[in-house]
């Protein structure tokens, strides 16, 4: 995604800008190349913001235009206005921009599911409606007569001059939101589209990730509408309307909403499209020029249905392959946290009882975790394993009974809270990003403990920080002996190599406590004997865990101690070999009397 | 204000929400069944609005080759779905079932139109071409993204949206129509002239109604069509076809779409794009539906209807702006009542 | 014996790159219980999906004589088979009687208000709720709402899975009960449980599976004092008495 490239691609990337750069000084290159370049940037700036927004961020957004309008009209009426110098309004556009984004993102983010882009179709032609209603925007007409910019006396009033203005911006925004991504902040907004769950498990804020996703694509919208007011030099409501937020959605799209690099070809290649429809239709199909959305509305679908990932991965294909990258150097982990002493009791659970309307999924269940040890909860399908685990990662608030950990009460805790207090947990169903790289996804474990935020991501001031993190996430997968999976995304990992991986974004917490939501099932042979090994192996480093499970097997050989539930009650507790002779729990797994 | 104007913009606003009502159950409907936000329900009231109006002028409209073309396309991408080799009995039967409507359609338009036929026929020949493209757009756009997430047919919705707004202005060009009324009665309640055409609205969305309520009560297809929607899986057990389910919700939304531009294409000037536009106010009663509740969705519409009507006399500027700006905290309300829990998919 | 009903050969059915089934043979004779038993995440679901054509699978398929390993689900229903699938998949905000008269989506109408009927007098309880919705119901009635869908497309084939999912003991033997007054009737069962010896005592012949092989077949009545079988569920080496 956003991994360092390689040399080659490096140079092909460097190679390319200054192609793009002494463009102005090659003769004999039209005009109408600057026109189709300034369009583009105009356009790549926005769909920077929606692809982090939307491709990664996993929030559609039918209303990005609206942004770009808040820029464009704030300049337009403080320059033409009040005079005010188009360089000052930049920043008032971005103001204005964001206090607006502020507004709508506040409540937009809370949306779930498809709610949020229906959301975000709303707002979107509401505010286009009140930008053509509003008297000191100019109603329908608009603003008229913007100045130009001004660049050392000289007014950029053509296209070839304020192509520079427009690129710089782009190449500053392609950068500052590659940067971002690769940061921990980047990583906690990487994971919210498919791994939200696990992201918040392990202390991420994910509301106020999705409102910073938010307010820096409506920046970057802003800043373009910012440019297309001094580069049009008159604004008016059409082109801040749904239609133009669709086509922006288009252009990511087109590329292949995942990267940077997609958004910045899907805008390249739909602004051609488009430049290109509006000068050939007209000959084709006589002076009406409504071919266009016909077009554009075929080819969405088109793309949709034969490349859902957008174009990118075949450029991607092209350029030359990217290096390996090093193993992040190893360097000191951020301060530890004190572990208690082996033996101690560490979570307490007592009469713990879970009621949903009439059922009782968990019965009074109490149970005591000590450290250094390996404790099973198992039973049956249905005996309430999982509801107690959630119980305890304050996923399920109990309906009585208390919950001690470390001689904190915890029952009524939420889930970042829990894993402030050191408790990491791994996930029945797999919770990891696909796309992410095994060490993207073990680092974000590491989230609560650095405190970069988007500025110093944006500025690459967060160096020392991410070594760290990164540092501590490579031992943890060398540590769990996922060490050659490393770079791979994680999508390509077998299901026990990812259950593997979910324990080494845990121990990426530096936990006190392991919880593991039956890491056993669907697992071969051959894999369950690894995890066991890897579990007895962090046991003997001292590490305390507790895990749910269904199969009895594997637990046997491994736990100290067990606890069995049928139906919502313990009907046993002890060590494996008692466990093993119990009637009552031989009865439970092998079926009643028929 | 007095009760006069009062009553005269409630008559107009329920008048106005018994369509966005009608449009809104139709939305409902489609999302039930195929998970598809269908964007484009308003172009069929264009459609249809237009296509009667073009009768009414004596010519044969344009829609009737786009549902020709509809139909060919939908054959195409029928086949080219299918792995196996596609013989001609196959063709032909495929050409049966998407394009042998439209053709019967047309040729009928081709030949009653310069007649100019009695408005009855005009509907009825309207509904005719329109209804079909419904199934045959589903299986051009939404069946090879089936298994897409609720976003993917989403996009693909508007982009759907756009080449019929496109292909409208194409076929009927820029200029506003009103068709005739169906009838010509005009009578007053009280203070307030009643026409002949509202009672049509309120007659027709009644009826509509009523057949749905007993569509999907009482006949089987009906609830197959519910049963889809509630758990795909268990449909598909009992030998229900997703496929069949999604044509036929087309089908029906086609259906109320072009009754809908039929009802109002006398009442107010239609333009390619203005079914958009009406489509959209459906579209908020059916949000506040959650996309799921009929009878919410109908109450919702009629208040959408009379707050806009209330909206234009008070500040009329900023109609859409209050509709629209209205549903984003039923939205919010919508998803911290259903929680977060659908987060996770959908992606 | 006569030609099986259902014959698998060499199945695979993989979720991307992982196989969950690996060359799975198993066949139903016509009017026999056969049972898959095996632990958790042995593949034993994942099976009967690809069986029931929910989930795609490579190899051969052969059902009353025909391969019908392409063709899609809802052809597999008209042929006369019927899955009650693990999460009983009701429509359950319809009410009970809706959800029986789609089960005989594909019958004609007066076919459906027969079978109805018996359905009904093998499940009097339905008949008591037949007005009330479907997810109203306790767990055991949901079992038997399914089971009762299930036969109301009259098929040759009906396969069980999990069927004793969380109920309660005296409600599972019930519901095995219905199981083999059904196989008297003439339909044959395909079982996979979890609950290995309610299954084992009930089935002609048993399979036992594990990480998506059989690796143990035989009469269940054999099978039931197999102490592989006791290894399978509790693993170790212990003396507990099965028989």
């Amino acid at each position: 995604m956003s991994a360092p490239g390689s040399h080659k691609r490096r140079k092909f990337a460097g190679g390319l800008l200054v192609l793009l750069f002494a463009l102005p000084f090659i003769p004999g290159v039209p005009v109408y190349w600057f026109t189709l370049l300034d369009n583009m940037g105009i356009a790549a700036l926005v769909v920077i913001g929606l692809v982090m927004l939307t491709g990664v961020g996993g929030m559609t957004s039918f209303g990005q235009a609206t942004f770009c309008g808040f820029g464009a009209f704030t300049t337009a009426v403080l320059t033409t206005r009040y005079g005010v110098s188009p360089w000052l309004t930049l920043f008032c556009s971005i103001v204005v921009t964001l206090a607006a984004a502020a507004v709508v993102g506040l409540i937009t983010v809370r949306l779930s599911g498809h709610f949020l882009p229906l959301g975000t179709l709303c707002w979107g032609l509401a505010i286009y409606f009140l930008f053509g209603r509003l008297e000191f925007l100019g109603r329908h007409d608009g603003v008229a007569a913007i100045p130009p910019l001004n660049f050392l006396g000289l007014a950029l009033t053509d296209s070839r001059s304020i192509f520079y203005v427009i690129w710089s911006f782009v190449v500053l925004a392609a950068l500052g939101a590659a940067n971002l991504l690769d940061s921990r902040i980047g990583r906690a907004i990487r994971a919210l589209r498919g791994a939200s769950v696990a992201a918040e498990a392990f202390g991420v804020d994910t509301a106020r990730i999705k409102l910073v996703v938010f307010l820096y694509a409506a920046v970057l919208a802003g800043v373009s509408g910012w440019l297309y007011a001094h580069m049009q030099r008159a604004v008016n409501p059409t082109p801040f309307g749904v239609n133009q937020s669709i086509e922006y959605l288009f252009m990511a799209v087109v590329g292949g909403a995942g990267s940077v690099w997609a958004g910045l070809l899907g805008a390249g290649l739909v602004t051609l499209l488009k430049e290109t429809l509006q000068r050939v239709l007209p000959f084709l199909a006589g002076a009406q020029a409504s071919f266009e959305p016909i077009v554009f509305g075929v080819a969405l679908v088109l793309t949709l249905q034969k490349a859902r990932g957008g174009l990118w991965p075949w450029f991607d294909s092209l350029l030359p392959a990217p290096d390996a990258p090093p193993r992040p150097p190893d360097v000191p982990a951020p301060a530890a946290r004190p572990q208690p002493r082996r033996g101690d009791a560490l979570l307490i659970v007592d009469k713990a009882r879970k009621q949903f309307q009439g059922l009782v999924a968990v019965n009074d269940v109490s149970f005591t975790v000590k450290a250094g040890e390996i404790t099973a909860l198992i039973g049956p399908n249905g005996a309430g394993k999982s509801t107690t685990f959630n119980l305890i990662t304050g996923v399920l608030q109990a309906t009585s009974g208390q919950i001690t950990f470390r001689g904190e009460r915890i029952e009524k805790a939420r889930t970042p809270a829990i894993a402030r207090l050191g408790i990491a947990r791994t996930f029945q169903h797999v919770r990891i990003q696909g796309d992410m790289s095994v060490l993207d996804n073990v680092a974000l474990g590491a989230h609560s403990r650095g405190s970069a935020g988007v500025l110093r991501a944006v500025l690459r001031l967060d160096r020392d920080e991410e070594r760290q993190l990164m540092a501590q996430a490579a031992r943890q997968i060398e540590r769990v002996g996922l060490g050659n999976t490393m770079r791979q995304p994680a999508a390509s990992l077998s299901l026990g190599q990812s259950r593997i991986l979910e324990i080494a974004r845990a121990l990426c917490l530096d936990p006190v406590l392991l919880l593991l939501d039956e890491p056993a099932a669907g697992l071969r042979h051959m894999e369950k004997e690894k995890l066991a090994q890897l579990l007895s192996q962090l046991r003997d480093e001292g590490m305390s865990v507790l895990l749910v499970e269904h199969d009895m097997r594997f637990v046997m050989g491994l736990a100290d101690q067990i606890t069995v539930l049928d139906f919502g009650v313990k009907i046993a507790e002890g060590a494996p070999m008692d466990i093993q002779r119990n009637p009552a729990v031989i009865e439970a797994y092998l079926g009643g009397e028929a | 204000m007095d009760t006069t104007i009062l009553l005269f913009l409630l008559q107009d606003g329920l008048t106005n929400g018994a369509i966005y009502a009608l449009l809104g159950l139709a939305l409902v409907l489609v999302f039930a069944v195929t998970r598809v936000i269908f964007v484009p329900q308003g172009e069929f009231v264009a459609y249809g609005a237009l296509t009667l109006a073009t009768f009414d002028a004596g010519r044969a409209p344009g829609t009737a080759w786009l549902g020709l073309a509809f139909g060919l396309a939908a054959t195409a991408s029928e086949l080219s779905s299918e792995r196996r080799r596609v013989g001609l009995r196959r063709l032909l039967q495929s050409l049966a079932s998407t394009t042998a409507v439209p053709l019967l359609a047309a040729a009928a338009a081709f030949i009653v139109a310069p007649m100019r036929p009695p408005s009855w026929i005009s509907v009825l020949l309207t509904l005719a071409i329109i209804v079909p493209m419904g199934p045959n757009l589903y299986r051009i756009a939404f069946r090879p993204l089936a298994d897409g997430s609720v976003l993917t047919l989403f996009i693909a919705s508007i982009g759907v949206h756009f080449a019929m707004t496109g292909l409208g202005l194409v076929f009927f060009g820029a200029e506003g129509v009103r068709a005739r009324p169906l009838s010509d009665l005009v009578f007053s309640v009280g203070p307030i002239p009643v026409t002949g055409q509202t009672l049509f609205v309120y007659a027709a969305t009644i009826l509509a109604m009523t057949a749905l309520a007993l569509f999907f009560g009482r006949a089987l297809l009906g609830k197959a069509l519910i049963a889809t929607a509630m758990n795909r899986l268990g449909a598909r057990l009992v030998g229900v076809r997703t496929e069949m389910s999604g044509r036929l919700a087309f089908a029906l939304a086609a259906l109320i779409g072009a009754l809908s531009g039929v009802l109002i294409a006398p009442m107010t000037t239609i333009y390619y794009d203005t079914g958009f536009l009406i489509g959209l106010k459906g579209f908020i009663a059916a949000i506040i539906g959650a996309l799921a509740s009929y009878p919410v969705t109908a109450l919702a519409a009629l208040a959408v209807g009379i707050i806009e009507s209330l909206a234009s006399f008070f500040a009329s500027n900023f109609k859409e702006a209050i509709v629209f700006t209205l549903i984003i905290p039923v939205l919010l309300w919508l998803s911290l009542a259903h929680g977060p829990a659908d987060a996770e998919e959908g992606h | 014996m006569n030609a099986p009903l259902l014959e698998i050969s060499d199945l695979h059915v993989a979720y991307g790159k992982v196989e969950a089934v690996t060359g799975v043979d198993i066949a139903v004779a016509e009017g026999a219980i056969i049972t898959v038993i095996g632990a958790n995440g042995a593949g034993k679901t994942t099976l009967l999906n690809a069986i029931m054509g929910v989930l795609p699978s490579r190899g051969g398929i052969r059902f009353a004589g025909e391969a019908i390993d392409q063709t899609p689900l809802e052809s597999r229903v008209t042929g006369g088979m019927c899955l009650v699938p693990e999460r009983r998949e009701l429509f359950s905000g319809m009410a009970v009687e809706d959800n029986l008269l789609l089960g005989g989506f594909l019958r004609t109408r007066v076919e459906r208000a027969q079978t109805q009927e018996e359905v009904f007098t093998r499940f009097p309880r339905l008949k008591e709720r037949r007005r009330q919705l479907a997810g109203t119901l306790s767990g055991g009635e949901r079992q038997m709402l399914a089971m009762g869908r299930a036969l109301m497309a009259r098929p040759k084939l009906l396969m069980l899975d999990e069927p004793s999912l969380g109920l309660a003991p005296r409600i599972v033997a019930d519901v095995f009960e219905i199981v083999g007054a059904l196989r008297d009737s003439g339909v044959s069962i395909l079982l996979v449980e979890q609950n290995a010896r309610a299954a084992l005592r009930l089935a002609d012949h048993a399979y036992v599976m594990e990480l998506g092989c059989v690796v143990m077949q035989g009469k269940a009545s054999e099978m039931i004092a197999d102490k592989r079988i006791i290894e399978t569920y509790l693993g170790g080496t212990h003396n507990a008495d099965l028989a």
